[in-house]
């Protein structure tokens, strides 16, 4: 399916860099000539508390902004969010568009039969990616967790190029930031992790890439086809 | 005699040029930037030639505080507090200013509140102070997420009120703003208002003026009344206090300085006209609907109005740009034609379809809504189902969140 505009909603928890990840997803569709619009929505910065945020990227300008209650594509960060209910609604994936993807960072299945034939009924796709895992293995931290989100968004629905990732993760990462004090704490806390700030976005990017990769091959062997575009060139 | 000095064309210690400031924002070249609100704050703030800031750093507005913190450790800003308190900061706000300097500040929601009593005391002092109100909800149980009503609070203050859509506007009319506030004529405060989290969170694309160049200084011996002078009526704060009604000059300023800031608002309308363009901006107003919105409502109509198209429904669109001065004609002629007037809100009172309804002929045109309350979010989705359920056409039933 083409469509003028993807939503997407990134359920985590405070401190996963869920705000972090939909930043970089903007920035990298802004970069890639998209038009595109971030935001989170959260609490209190408390960690391991439910913080979401939103990427809207399309092809003519986004006005709409704010919560996004009826998204295209619900990523899941932790899967506290399901099982403990850590959601700004039950279930979480209220809202969702009919061929919509539903993307779970977890190496187990969490959904009940329920769940799984509702989602079957408005033909949302389901993806499970080890995400955690992934980010220990190829960034040495859990730290790292939300690349793998972001790899995977980007490599099922191509919205955003690995170029304008790689540049957005610069930007990002490669130069002093200031924001609040929770994130800027965070900030340092990964900066720790890597011996030099080019170890850091070396390892960040590998990690991008490794869930692009898996995240691809499965929307190719499962044809799903959910893209940015101009449905009407498409047609 | 003294001497005529002009600012414009020499640099500041920062090696940025003291601009024209109609030549600044109107012709200089514009750099597209993909920043949050609260760095375009920031950015803003760096162009602005601004003495003073003071700040109580508190979310959700917190990163404009701490960059404009950073602003002033890179020697941009004049002068930078931190206040104890909302209502601390806004008398800090007003000392700078009686002292004659161009004083910046941040508030938001609770802080708004606490602070109340310093704005008509701006006002009445004619101190041309802004403030950014980065608006969230007041309300208990307590939220952080963007609810505009403060803003209903801030209109009878006699400070000037304007309403950002975008973080665009925002960028422009800090700066704009100022030269508003600054005219000898109005030399008022201005409440510089936008949805919290839907501005100062949101990363979008702005274009930025050159960052080599600034605004002119504020010249205080521009103000109608005489800084910081305690013997001189009518802003003679101390020392036998006018409150007392002692004396004839201090009777005097009381039957008619109210009077006076109100019309101070009245005169700063064709300055407001001039510098962003309009107090509302207009679309195809020839339609028998029309949404009749401001802040970040203006943008969820926009959306909708793409949505309602789509279905083959035509719908017009008034933003409402400024709230005081309030553009009473302006939006009498642009509603003219409507038969259906939609006022989506982010608050529960619905304050702007009141102030709508008491202006316009044949107020039963207004539909009142729809609103969202306490932080939520106004999905486009339910500006259309308002619509088509008040025009008589079937809408599909909305199962989203809250439902």
């Amino acid at each position: 399916m083409i469509k003028k505009r993807i939503n997407i909603r990134m359920s985590g928890l405070g401190g996963q860099g869920a705000v972090t990840a939909a930043h970089v997803m903007a920035m990298a569709a802004n970069r890639d000539g998209k038009f595109s619009i971030s935001n989170p929505f959260f609490g209190a910065e408390k960690r391991m508390a439910p913080a979401e945020s939103y990427c809207r990227i399309g092809i003519e300008r986004i006005y709409d902004r704010g919560e996004l209650v009826f998204p295209d594509v619900i990523e899941v960060f932790h899967p506290q969010v399901i099982t403990m209910g850590k959601s700004y609604t039950m279930p979480f994936y209220s809202g969702v568009k009919e061929g919509g993807v539903v993307i779970i960072n977890s190496a187990q299945p969490l959904l009940s039969e329920e769940d799984i034939n509702r989602l079957k009924d408005l033909n949302v796709a389901l993806f499970y990616i080890a995400g955690t895992e992934l980010a220990i293995e190829v960034a040495g931290t859990e730290l790292s967790t939300n690349m793998s989100m972001i790899g995977s968004v980007a490599g099922i629905t191509k919205c955003v190029s690995m170029e304008a990732l790689d540049g957005a993760l610069q930007e990002r990462f490669g130069k002093k930031f200031v924001a609040s004090g929770g994130t800027a704490s965070l900030d340092e806390a990964i900066k720790k992790k890597f011996a030099k700030k080019e170890m850091l976005l070396a390892k960040n990017l590998a990690t991008v890439k490794a869930a692009y990769e898996i995240a691809s091959e499965w929307a190719d062997k499962n044809k799903i086809e959910l893209r940015v575009g101009n449905p009407a060139v498409a047609a | 005699m003294a001497e005529i000095k002009s600012h414009i064309g020499t640099q500041n210690k920062k090696g940025q040029t003291y601009t024209d400031a109609w030549k600044m924002m109107n012709e200089a070249p514009r750099n597209p930037s993909f920043y949050t609100g609260s760095e375009v704050i920031k950015e803003a703030l760096r162009r602005a030639s601004c003495d003073v800031m003071i700040a109580y750093p508190i979310t959700p507005q917190s990163e404009a505080a701490a960059l404009i913190g950073e602003l002033f450790a890179e020697g941009y800003i004049g002068d930078y507090f931190r206040g104890e308190s909302e209502f601390a900061v806004m008398s800090q706000c007003a000392g700078a200013a009686f002292g004659g300097a161009r004083v910046f500040t941040t508030t938001a929601g609770p802080g708004t509140m606490r602070a109340m009593e310093n704005f008509p005391m701006w006002a009445g002092a004619r101190l041309p102070i802004q403030m950014i109100v980065t608006c969230r909800g007041i309300n208990s149980p307590l939220s952080i997420q963007p609810d505009t009503i403060e803003i209903s609070y801030l209109l009878n203050t006699g400070m000037l009120v304007w309403h950002a859509e975008t973080a665009q506007d925002f960028f422009d009319w800090i700066l704009k703003g100022f030269m508003v506030s600054e005219e000898p004529e109005v030399h008022l405060p201005l409440a510089l208002c936008c949805d919290g989290f839907f501005v100062t969170h949101t990363k979008d694309v702005v274009n930025l003026t050159p960052a080599d160049m600034c605004l002119p200084p504020y010249d205080p011996y521009r103000s109608p009344v005489p800084c910081m002078d305690m013997e001189c009526p009518p802003v003679r704060m101390m020392r036998d206090p006018f409150i007392m009604k002692s004396n004839y000059i201090s009777y005097a300023t009381h039957a008619s300085w109210q009077q006076e800031i109100w019309a101070a608002v009245e005169r700063s309308r064709k300055h407001t006209i001039k510098w962003i363009n309009g107090l509302i901006e207009t679309e195809n107003t020839d339609a028998e609907v029309v949404i009749v919105a401001s802040g970040t409502a203006v943008s969820q109509g926009r959306e909708a109005i793409r949505l309602l198209e789509d279905e083959g429904v035509r719908c017009g669109l008034v933003k409402v740009k400024s709230l005081r001065p309030w553009p009473g004609e302006e939006i009498r002629e642009a509603t003219k034609n409507a038969r259906h007037i939609f006022v989506p809100e982010f608050n529960v009172t619905g304050w702007l379809a009141k102030e709508i309804k008491a202006t316009i002929p044949n107020s039963e045109r207004v539909h009142a809504g729809p609103h969202v309350c306490g932080g939520m979010t106004m999905p486009p989705e339910i500006i259309v189902s308002e619509i088509k359920t008040a025009l008589g056409l079937r809408s599909e039933s909305l199962a989203g969140r809250g439902s």
